[in-house]
């Protein structure tokens, strides 16, 4: 820490700063830092100290233990020669960036695809087992059906009301923000803190008691008989759909709003003046000027969807006809310990999203050409 | 078409120029009951939620949340006390600030280091490590599950803060990078440069200068993070385990659905209590919220 009062100057004589001190100053400091660092990890993972105690050495650590350990390493790297340390520098700031990477998402997603081609234990590969399970089981089936189902019915559902929301909120003056905020609330809201929600909405009693659930109060009104929404082939599925669609609406409204104020106003009153109603504005118009917004929303509500996990776990996991590919995948691996159709379902995903991981790529290479 | 076009637009075209007409009112009032009608289905399911909560148990199982405002008022905060203490929310939600707070920072401070390399460094594999990460952008983290959690398993990581810590952090990476790597790169050269010529060292310029300009950016990114990891149901079943210690408030939640599905008391006042944080978030932070979750749209969740 000596050296960190001296400013450095080229021609210093104190031995801390350009002796040989400097550099074992220096190369102690990441060492000294890491293993303060992994001491406390190591007290966080066993110790049986007070929650609150933990807490803080936790926080402590976690928001400032990355800090020290840059800091560390960048004094280690600033004490090398003039051309090893611009050369070793970079890697300093991105190595672990790359390394977390690397552990994390690289390597896993290697593994998880040659595990897919492997047992239940991972121990003998047994060819293509895992993949024809994937596609030609029975219960898989259902799971790839309702997986479709979502993708396009949620898609188009919430995107659609998304546009025809943006565009009337557009109109109705200075209460826009706050009836885009109430549509937008939900977004907030966990998948699991929705599905309490509308749980609740669908809640049913015999016919014979007073209804609790908003819906099935409504039909008891209309003269129907109570319907248990989550029960009902095919309708419990939909009833899933449902919490999906009430999430990410305001989502789409929010982004399609934003194109939408983005059209000119000059366009929008020239097709009028050549007396184009609304309706035809709206088609002829308004669609394809923000078509660029509806698909980079279409996408990434599409993308959100494939993997959805936690509403149908939460509500049937998965009973009844209602699975889909990630609750399916969580099962398989977690509850049944079944490492290669886990994997083979994550392969799945993986592979249904590589054409977006292309886009994504090209993209790059034109901004960068 | 054109001449029905052309007649109608003798009748319309005047009022239609100016805003404030007569027909402008006559069709902003339709759009504005629907408008309205609309907001109030979407805030049903919330509104709902929120007044049973502060219903007594007999109440809730016997009449319809809708008929709480017919007198006698009977509100209580029981069902709050019983999900906190009994129920073991409190602790749930000290734990989700725990697991919240570090997945946001530790990633946000990798990420910075790393943008600013790729913004502003030259080095041998620059672009193909860039490539690396937007490639990764759209890679699901459901193939890390299995790999991750086996090493966890050897390393002892499981069910560890320190362990869902870099979890979240691997996986919400390769956005926090791309984000601030638009942001970085886009602070004008001169800026740089001119730090370089006072004789600040490249950390001192990324501490002092870069960081600082950033914050928007970083502001933005650390509001999605947040309300992703706190929302996060998978990541924390997985790589927390079944150890009540450890447990987070979407965890918690979900056994509740699971052990106690019809005791409507204690599940809509526990899944208010997972939902004060992103509300509070929501509320006051509405302008981060928002450029935060659409930066996030190229992740897609």
């Amino acid at each position: 820490m000596a050296q960190q009062a001296t400013p450095n100057p080229p021609q210093g004589t104190n031995w801390l700063v350009d002796g040989p001190g400097r550099i074992l100053v220096s190369a102690a400091l990441p060492v000294l830092a890491f293993l303060l660092l992994w001491q406390s990890f190591i007290f966080m993972r066993d110790a049986d100290a007070p929650k609150l105690v933990i807490g803080v050495v936790a926080l402590l650590v976690g928001v400032g233990g990355v800090w020290l350990l840059y800091y560390a390493i960048n004094r280690l790297v600033e004490t090398l020669p003039d051309d090893t340390r611009d050369k070793l520098r970079p890697y300093v700031f991105v190595g672990p960036a790359l390394i977390i990477l690397t552990v994390f998402l690289v390597y896993p997603a290697l593994n998880t695809i040659v595990l897919s081609f492997m047992d239940a234990r991972s121990e003998n590969f047994v060819g293509l087992d895992n993949f024809v399970f994937a596609f030609t089981d029975e219960s898989m089936q259902v799971a790839l059906r309702n997986n479709a189902l979502w993708l396009i019915i949620v898609t188009s559902v919430s995107v659609s009301l998304g546009l025809i929301f943006a565009v009337l909120v557009d109109r109705i003056g200075k209460w826009e923000p706050l009836a885009k905020s109430l549509i937008f609330l939900p977004m907030a809201i966990s998948a699991v803190g929705a599905s309490v929600i509308w749980r609740f909405m669908y809640d049913a009693k015999p016919a014979s008691r007073p209804q609790i659930g908003l819906l099935n109060a409504i039909l008891i009104e209309t003269g129907s008989d109570p319907v248990l929404f989550l029960n009902e082939i095919p309708l419990n599925t939909f009833a899933l759909m449902v919490i999906m669609i009430w999430l990410v609406t305001g989502f789409c409204v929010v982004v399609i709003s934003a194109a939408v104020k983005g059209v000119a106003d000059e366009i929008l009153e020239a097709a009028r003046i050549d007396g184009a109603g609304e309706v035809r504005v709206f088609f002829s118009i308004i669609i394809p000027s923000i078509r660029t917004t509806l698909i980079t929303v279409g996408t990434t509500v599409f993308i959100m969807v494939l993997k959805v996990f936690d509403i149908v776990y939460v509500m049937t996991n998965g009973r009844r006809e209602t699975e889909v590919i990630a609750n399916r995948m969580f099962n398989e691996f977690y509850r049944n310990g079944n490492y290669g159709r886990g994997s083979v379902l994550a392969v799945v995903l993986l592979i249904i999203l590589l054409p977006f991981l292309y886009l994504n790529l090209r993209d790059l290479r034109r901004q960068k050409g | 078409m054109s001449s029905v076009a052309s007649m109608q637009q003798s009748q319309a075209a005047a009022p239609s120029v100016r805003r404030s007409g007569v027909r402008d009112l006559l069709t902003r009032a339709p759009v504005s009951v629907v408008v309205v009608l609309i907001c109030f289905l979407w805030s049903l399911p919330t509104v709902g939620l929120l007044i049973t909560s502060f219903r007594p148990t007999q109440d809730i199982n016997t009449s319809g949340w809708w008929t709480a405002f017919q007198l006698p008022f009977n509100f209580t905060l029981d069902n709050y006390n019983t999900v906190i203490n009994a129920d073991g929310l409190g602790n749930a939600f000290a734990n989700s600030l725990l697991v919240t707070i570090p997945s946001v920072v530790i990633p946000i401070t990798i990420a910075a280091f790393a943008a600013y390399a790729f913004a502003w460094m030259k080095f041998p594999g620059r672009d193909l490590f860039f490539a690396t990460v937007v490639a990764l952008l759209v890679v699901p983290l459901h193939t890390s599950l299995i790999p991750v959690l086996r090493l966890y398993v050897n390393l002892d990581l499981n069910g560890t803060f320190l362990g869902i810590w870099l979890a979240h952090t691997g996986f919400g990476l390769p956005l926090a990078i791309y984000l601030l790597y638009g942001f970085i790169a886009n602070i004008p050269r001169e800026l740089i440069e001119s730090a370089a010529i006072d004789g600040a060292s490249p950390f001192t310029t990324f501490t002092r200068l870069v960081i600082p300009l950033s914050v928007p950016a970083i502001a933005s990114f650390a509001i999605f993070q947040f309300l992703w990891v706190w929302n996060d149901l998978l990541v924390a079943l997985v790589f927390l385990g079944t150890n009540a210690e450890v447990e987070v408030v979407t965890r918690s939640l979900s056994e509740l659905v699971g052990s106690r599905g019809q005791s409507w008391e204690v599940l809509t006042a526990g899944a208010f209590v997972t939902m004060l944080m992103p509300l509070l978030i929501f509320i006051f932070l509405q302008r981060f919220f928002v450029r935060g979750l659409m930066a996030g749209a190229v992740k897609g969740g």
